[in-house]
């Protein structure tokens, strides 16, 4: 039986690890390398990198840092940040990423999923999706490298990544983002059952019940930042895992 | 030729660093080689590759690597382990392209056909691998968990290369033995422990 992914999500700036809250007031939380070690020694699923500085700043990835992480990660490891083209992806891949994930570069040109998806298969390519309520109550696509709203609507634009080559979509709820308040399930549902590709759900997970209510919803996999390093009610900093027999149990058979 | 040393063929269509790493995390030596000579000669080899089946076998032609690779395993008894597209790639042919694949094991490569619906392809996640008796890439007694991304899988005509299989919509094969011909589906380098554990394996074969 397959059982359903957790993913932590670390976030890089500056080249340290932070943890944002609502996409906003980033907290140092620690070194990456060290990070990406415990994780690997604590057997995870999958990890998902994503340099929250690069394509704002308008740069390539940091190509030295990425492959220290390739070289300490021994399960798949998505990198995303500042990737628009296929030379970067090809360059990522050959330091030993498995998949790349895309966000600014898919809002602005979609194309850009198809390249990397014909090159490298689809296999190999993320899109981010990060949505945000609007004041009307309505789902809407978020562009986190300036905060503003698109006006695309978010389940077409879902659908148009699939098609366009996508192997998997994550789909972030910005206002959950570091709350641990627990996970859209309306939203998550509502993605799920709008492609056929596997969907990562994100934000707001608190407990190992949120992410079984997000499977259980159609996500194929869930990922999350503030559950893996953050413990107890002052928020201290402390890298987690579940233990797999535990995660067997709540999530295992599908 | 060491014995410790593991020639990883490179087509340039596979993640090759990934490989090196936990060979040499495993106290292996890796060395990443398109030299024909050197595949020729090998006592180990690695076909690792990702993408689709015809660019994979184009990429192998284009550096006559089909030609070392299948003279490596006929003539100088050379251990070929082919990971993911790697492992279909040593078949006859696949629904996926149109070339012929380089016919080491005889079979087909074809699309998943499920019927669950909640079921995504690609495949792709943790997977329990269930492998036979005789097999001897695995020890038996362990558990087995392996990442796997892949849409399509191999049937192997010869139920006798069938050296594991894996539960998706139904049972299809993770693993395939034929004399010192083998291959897995999934990608024990991003397989953490259980991946090291397969990596020695061949490395103490």
């Amino acid at each position: 039986m397959l059982n359903s992914r957790v993913i932590p999500c670390l976030l890089l700036q500056n080249g340290g690890l932070v943890k944002t809250l609502k996409f906003a007031k980033p907290k140092y939380v620690g070194d990456p390398i060290n990070a990406i070690r415990i994780f690997n020694d604590k057997e995870v699923d999958e990890l998902i990198v994503l340099d929250i500085s690069a394509s704002k700043e308008k740069r390539d990835p940091d190509y030295a840092l990425i492959e220290k992480f390739a070289g300490e990660c021994f399960m798949p490891l998505c990198y995303g940040g500042g990737v628009n083209s296929v030379r970067q992806a090809r360059q990522l891949f050959a330091l030993g990423v498995e998949k790349v994930c895309l966000q600014t570069a898919a809002l602005e040109d979609p194309s850009i999923i198809t390249r990397i998806s014909d090159n490298f298969g689809r296999q190999s390519v993320v899109v981010s999706v990060d949505i945000k309520k609007s004041w009307m109550g309505e789902y809407k696509l978020y562009r986190s490298i300036d905060g503003k709203k698109v006006k695309q609507p978010w389940l077409l634009y879902l659908q148009h990544v699939a098609n366009a080559g996508a192997g998997e979509i994550v789909v972030n709820s910005v206002d959950l983002d570091g709350t641990m308040a627990g996970m859209n399930l309306e939203l998550i549902r509502e993605a799920a059952s709008a492609i056929k590709i596997p969907l990562i759900a994100m934000g707001g997970a608190g407990s190992l019940s949120d992410m079984r209510d997000a499977i259980q919803v159609g996500a194929s996999a869930v990922s999350a930042g503030a559950f893996f390093v953050f413990h107890g009610p002052h928020r201290a900093v402390l890298i987690t895992y579940p233990d797999y027999r535990e995660l067997e149990k709540l999530l295992g058979k599908k | 030729m060491k014995n410790n040393q593991i020639i990883v063929v490179d087509s340039g269509i596979g993640n090759l660093a990934s490989v090196v790493n936990m060979i040499q995390k495993i106290g292996g030596e890796a060395k990443i080689s398109s030299s024909l000579d050197e595949i020729r000669q090998a006592q180990k080899l690695v076909l690792p590759g990702v993408g689709s089946f015809d660019a994979g076998i184009i990429a192998l032609k284009e550096r006559s690597l089909d030609i070392a690779v299948k003279s490596a395993v006929k003539e100088n008894g050379s251990l070929l382990l082919g990971i993911c597209l790697g492992m279909q790639l040593l078949f006859d042919s696949s629904e996926e392209g149109s070339l012929p694949g380089l016919g080491l094991i005889p079979g087909h490569v074809c699309y998943f056909q499920l019927k669950d619906e909640k079921l995504r392809v690609p495949h792709m996640g943790w997977n329990i691998v269930k492998p036979k008796r005789s097999s001897i890439l695995f020890d038996i007694e362990d558990e087995h968990r392996f990442y796997f991304v892949h849409s399509y899988h191999v049937n192997c005509l010869n139920a006798k290369d069938v050296s594991a299989t894996t539960h998706h919509g139904y049972d299809f094969v993770s693993a395939t033995e034929s004399g010192n011909v083998m291959g897995v589906q999934f990608h024990p380098e991003k397989s953490h422990r259980f991946g090291m554990a397969l990596f020695k394996k061949f490395l103490s074969l």
